[in-house]
């Protein structure tokens, strides 16, 4: 019934309509080298939703199917209830959603399905924005960012969707980014092996929606965690570990100057951000201290 | 009325899947939207394998043992330049497509 017309390296063939230096073809690369065949994905429609196909033509060599915005985790846990039911113990589910599908539209399901104990891995790719429909502003868009709903700069923070899946005590929560595929793969692998829901939170840097050089994509995502507004930590059976904590923070402008979408920012509002990203900082690391 | 319901009984639709079913493995020609493609300097190149890992459309090959060390497959090569941006010797140069005539 699978009909492969084409030869590539891994699962996922060289020809993806993604954008230019999209950071998410790069994480799905990667992911799938790392579960293997032997998965079924979920894919809500967003960016990621290019993978499942366009009418008969497909993207992806493992099967899945495209659910709605709203209700990956809790397709996911079908699957997995109906595989359970089969006996079927070694196939990954995979939830694979972007940050509009997870801390906005998909968070009752996917709350549901961390309370549940179902056994699946969801992976949420965060690229700040509803960015398939034309970059509106998401629950995940950082402080004073420009979209096209928030052309003045975004006025409030960005939702932790990390502290509601540690909220709820589940086995393996972590996040990533894209720049540390050594760190990524290994987090995914921990995920793949744990006995109950895992999420990974992965930082996806989008060169369309935040504005800059195709080129930049792992500079951007490499400059976020120096910089702060990205911090790298795991969450494995009650335990904290910080896996990359940078000895002094670079100031945020670094970050700042590469990104179309903060441009305009006078140096009173860039100050603001630099106490408000130092601030928030501290306050992870100091939760996060607490939890270890 | 009677017809269209013998229809029904006695020739049963088979169906395997329900809904649209994408059932072909295939790959878009994007190499067609590139703007700029990479030049790799060999001689300078020390084949450590950066740009192969950070290649989004996964199209570069490191070839340790060919003097031709880094082949890279631009029928789909996007020409986004990661590879040249992350290049730890900078031996990676984006040509423009027209200028070679």
């Amino acid at each position: 019934m699978h009909d492969i017309k084409h030869n590539s390296k891994g699962l996922i063939p060289h020809g993806m309509s993604a954008c230019a230096g999209c950071g998410l073809e790069l994480l799905i690369r990667k992911v799938m080298d790392v579960l293997g065949r032997d998965t079924i994905i979920i894919i809500p429609p967003g960016c990621a939703a290019s993978f499942s196909g366009f009418g008969k033509e497909t993207a992806i060599k493992v099967p899945g199917f495209q659910g709605n915005l709203e209700n990956t985790a809790a397709s996911a846990a079908g699957v997995r209830a109906a595989l359970n039911a089969k006996g079927n113990t070694h196939t990954t589910v995979l939830g694979f959603a972007g940050d509009g599908g997870t801390v906005d539209i998909g968070l009752q399901s996917l709350s549901g399905a961390l309370e549940r104990r179902d056994r699946i891995v969801y992976i949420c790719y965060d690229n700040e924005a509803y960015m398939n429909t034309g970059i509106q502003a998401s629950s995940s868009t950082p402080y004073l960012a420009k979209t096209t709903t928030t052309p003045a700069g975004k006025p409030t923070a960005r939702k932790n969707l990390m502290q509601i899946a540690i909220a709820h005590d589940i086995p393996y929560a972590a996040t990533a980014s894209i720049y540390n595929i050594a760190d990524l793969q290994r987090k995914v692998k921990k995920a793949k092996d744990t006995d109950g829901p895992s999420l990974i939170h992965v930082h996806t840097p989008c060169p369309t929606g935040w504005r800059y050089d195709p080129s930049k994509t792992i500079e951007v995502a490499r400059t976020a965690v120096q910089t702060g507004c990205w911090l790298l930590y795991e969450y494995q059976n009650g335990k904290a570990t910080i896996n990359y904590r940078p000895k002094e923070l670079l100031p945020v402008e670094n970050y700042i100057k590469l990104q179309g979408r903060f441009k305009g920012l006078t140096d009173e509002q860039i100050q603001e951000m630099q106490k408000y990203v130092i601030e928030d900082f501290n306050k992870c690391i100091k939760r996060l201290e607490s939890v270890a | 009325m009677q017809e269209q319901q013998e229809k029904l009984t006695n020739k049963p639709r088979r169906c395997r899947v329900l809904g649209p079913v994408a059932y072909e493995y295939t790959a878009a020609n994007t190499g067609s939207w590139r703007l700029e493609r990479p030049d790799v300097d060999f001689s300078a190149c020390i084949k450590c394998g950066t740009c192969e890992k950070y290649c989004p459309t996964n199209v570069i090959t490191i070839k340790k043992d060919q003097k031709k060390c880094v082949e890279i497959d631009f029928n789909y090569c996007k020409g986004c330049g990661i590879c040249a941006n992350e290049c730890p010797k900078k031996c990676i140069k984006m040509v423009p497509e027209r200028s070679e005539g």
